[in-house]
């Protein structure tokens, strides 16, 4: 496997509350890894660290080899590896059109020229079925373009390494498919290496091509979505069985579409 | 008891140092933002234009009741054609910078603190830092040069509409002559009571925005509560806190200017 990024004994506590505690990962190059997990079991907290916005207590971040600095700030210069992130809750600009926030990186963090700007942008919204809504902001959007938004200025930079915090919250069936469809789709075209943290289970296992399980602080699973295994006696099973993963393993061989 | 206080000595010192280093970061990162002018100008219109009319309003008003009380306080000197000098240096070496940064507090600073507050609750402070954007330069160093800008600006407005308004009042309604007041006007101020005046407001500028910027852009530290209540902690605690300072700054540089 070509490991491009590595995380050896991460370890991040809050107070008393030890949230990391020791996570260990290998993520190939240009693959999707999907971070699975209980509610507040830490899975935002380990994207945050990734992208040097939460600073670790104890352990390493290799990014094709090379430590991530800890205090540095910021996602493009790490080492050459240009960074982007998707906020669970968008994070968009209230003052900004959706036309404006997805320009952002591209106006403030590149030499791009103003009309390659618009061209890439209106690709984008295009790409998102946004074209309608370029003109207005946050407030005046849905839930859904919100998220979509969010989606286009996460991946109008082209970054070597997308972290996906819940991409998919709030959005309705269809959207989700199209969601994970481009996420698949954009990593094939453009190559980039996606970590991703969901509660979609299992409709994100079709786009992922590792599957990792945070529970206690730890990586008690990793390995391919097709190894998970809801029915063995065992935390993930649970885990999985709540998220009603072993009924939608059964309706899929039954050949439905899950 | 000593050590309680040794604490917050230091406390108070640390805090100090950590509000310096945030303001030269500041200026700094803005120094090194594309598209300054757009961001200074956009700046200009949130503490300059926007704080105008509430300043024209309150000078306004000082003068007028300025005008009143004096008139009635000279009067039974028989000074009262010393009504001129007295508004006049009263408003530029005194009333002017302090109400005036007062009223910007209250109107751009509280408002700044607030909007600071919530991007920082809404992630769109990390985001800036995931797109390479450096916040402080960003959010925070257009705001800062903007005050040292229009504080003196905004200072030398209200000082002359005061002074008209002392005329309203002395002139106009109690029959001061009107020659006499204008003389003394001009007579009376010296380039180093306008020169004191505007070293306070470009002070009172710096100081204000600083401490209402890094009020809100550390809502996450700094405040007792998190989400909505600890913006609107950050916000009062950055009108109180810009208060005092001013008042404080004020007593010392007059000090020095006497």
């Amino acid at each position: 496997m070509d490991t491009f990024l590595k995380i050896r004994g991460l370890k991040k506590h809050f107070g008393a509350s030890r949230v990391l505690d020791g996570v260990d990962l290998e993520v190939a190059r240009s693959s999707v890894t999907t971070i699975i997990g209980k509610s507040g079991i830490g899975k935002s907290v380990l994207l945050k660290c990734i992208a040097n916005l939460l600073t670790p207590d104890a352990g390493e971040i290799l990014l094709d080899g090379k430590s991530i600095a800890r205090s540095r700030r910021g996602s493009k210069a790490q080492d050459g590896v240009s960074f982007s992130y998707m906020f669970q809750n968008n994070a968009l600009f209230d003052s900004l059109t959706a036309f404006e926030n997805i320009a952002l990186p591209l106006l403030e963090a590149t030499h791009l020229k103003p009309a390659e700007i618009r061209e890439k942008v209106e690709a984008m919204l295009q790409n998102l079925e946004l074209e309608d809504s370029a003109g207005r902001y946050p407030g005046e959007l849905s839930g859904g373009m919100k998220k979509r938004v969010a989606l286009a200025r996460a991946l109008i930079t082209n970054p070597q390494v997308v972290l996906f915090d819940e991409p998919t919250t709030g959005l309705d069936p269809e959207r989700k498919f199209s969601v994970f469809e481009m996420i698949a789709d954009y990593r094939e075209r453009f190559g980039f290496t996606a970590l991703l943290v969901s509660h979609d289970i299992p409709e994100v296992f079709e786009i992922s091509d590792r599957v990792a399980w945070l529970d206690g602080g730890v990586i008690k699973f990793f390995g391919k979505p097709s190894e998970l295994n809801a029915d063995a006696e065992s935390g993930l099973s649970g885990f999985l069985n709540k998220a009603n993963y072993g009924r939608s393993q059964q309706i899929n061989t039954a050949g439905n579409r899950i | 008891m000593i050590r309680t206080f040794g604490r917050s000595a230091l406390g108070a010192v640390s805090e100090l140092g950590e509000i310096s280093l945030f303001g030269f970061a500041a200026l700094r990162g803005f120094f090194v933002q594309r598209r300054r002018v757009s961001k200074l100008i956009v700046a200009i219109h949130e503490v300059g234009v926007r704080c105008f009319p509430i300043v024209a309003t309150v000078g306004l008003f000082t003068g007028l009741v300025m005008g009143l009380q004096l008139y009635y306080t000279l009067v039974k000197f028989g000074a009262e054609s010393a009504l001129g000098t007295a508004v006049a240096l009263s408003l530029i070496r005194e009333l002017g910078p302090v109400l005036t940064a007062l009223m910007v507090v209250g109107q751009a600073g509280s408002a700044m603190a607030s909007e600071l507050g919530i991007q920082r609750n809404d992630e769109q402070i990390d985001a800036l830092y995931t797109m390479s954007i450096d916040p402080k330069g960003f959010l925070v160093g257009p705001r800062l040069l903007a005050a040292v800008l229009c504080f003196p600006l905004l200072t030398a407005i209200f000082d002359l509409i005061g002074i008209f308004g002392g005329y309203l009042t002395g002139s106009v309604l109690l029959n001061v002559d009107s020659g006499v007041y204008w003389n003394r006007v001009f007579e009376s101020v010296s380039l180093e009571d306008v020169q004191g005046g505007f070293i306070k407001a470009l002070v009172f500028g710096f100081l204000t925005i600083l401490i209402c910027a890094y009020r809100g852009f550390n809502t996450h530290r700094k405040a007792s509560f998190p989400g909505v209540r600890g913006v609107s902690e950050s916000a009062t605690r950055a009108v109180v806190w810009s208060s005092v300072t001013v008042l404080a700054t004020d007593y010392l540089i007059t000090s020095f200017l006497l």
